[in-house]
């Protein structure tokens, strides 16, 4: 639920959405989720700042908490 | 965006199919006569049906609801979304059991559901709609706290006669304080540092 939940803010924010790749990479005391999109879309998916991408990690966080789980959000 | 192509006698029965179809009223589509219906003349002309393409329009509320109703099933939430539009607005009203999760400290949950809303609503649009979120009234029970802790912190400034500087807040939070000192001879307000840490300074009148 957690890949669906970036995938979709991703897909909802960029120009290009088929171009918007998620994978969930289980480790031992957390998951990594990695969020791949357009070259031109970063911008789109990051903001001024890391403002986006912080309120993307914000949202990740409530599905992390009822999870009761460590989750890692890297935009690359 | 749904399409939906419908044929019948009229064009106001295909369009009727159509409505139904999509389950959408009248007002939240656009309508195309691809083709008019003819009864044909005494039995020579072959009888045409009406055919009509009807273009569900997806407007502001329609997409933020869309987008907020995919990240609440994410979040295995159970969400109840309200929308009302206005010209320059759109107030979208949550309600459900259990959502202090969706708000989170002092609203930062509220407002990063908020600004990404924000965002993909009004992505390629030439009108920027201002979206504003809000759970069980929250925002208006934080706008009260805000202005109580304006007035307390403003009498701290003319006291003391030195500056009390807040914590950092959105622009949104900013405005209720510099509004709820407005009128007052005794202290000014200012704000000061970069976003997201901007924070607003009382400082006393001399």
């Amino acid at each position: 639920m957690m890949k669906e939940l970036v995938e979709n803010l991703a897909k909802a924010l960029v120009d290009q959405p088929e171009k918007v790749v998620v994978n969930l990479i289980e480790k031992d005391k957390s998951t990594l989720i990695e969020l791949k999109v357009a070259p031109e879309d970063m911008g789109k998916v990051i903001g001024k700042q890391g403002r986006i991408a912080k309120a993307i990690r914000t949202l990740v966080k409530v599905a992390a908490t009822r999870q009761k789980k460590k989750v890692i959000v890297e935009i690359i | 965006m749904k399409i939906v192509e419908k044929t019948a006698k009229t064009v106001d029965e295909a369009v009727e199919l159509a409505l139904k179809e999509l389950g959408a009223a009248k007002e939240e589509v656009e309508i195309e006569v691809l083709e008019e219906p003819s009864k044909g003349i005494l039995g020579l002309i072959k009888v045409k049906q009406a055919r009509v393409k009807v273009v569900l329009k997806e407007g502001p509320s329609q997409k933020a609801s869309n987008l907020l109703k995919q990240i609440f099933k994410s979040l295995e939430l159970d969400v109840d979304i309200k929308t009302t539009e206005n010209e320059k607005s759109l107030l979208v009203d949550l309600k459900g059991h259990d959502l202090g999760i969706l708000i989170g400290r002092r609203g930062e949950t509220l407002d990063a559901l908020q600004y990404l809303v924000n965002l993909s609503v009004n992505k390629n649009q030439e009108t920027r709609k201002k979206i504003i979120i809000d759970i069980e009234g929250y925002r208006n029970r934080r706008e009260k706290t805000l202005q109580k802790l304006a007035l307390k912190l403003a009498d701290k400034a003319r006291q003391r006669g030195r500056n009390v500087v807040l914590e950092p807040m959105s622009s949104q939070e900013r405005r209720i304080i510099h509004t709820a000192l407005q009128g007052r001879d005794d202290i000014y307000t200012f704000s000061e540092g970069e976003e997201p840490y901007r924070k607003i300074i009382i400082s006393p009148k001399k």
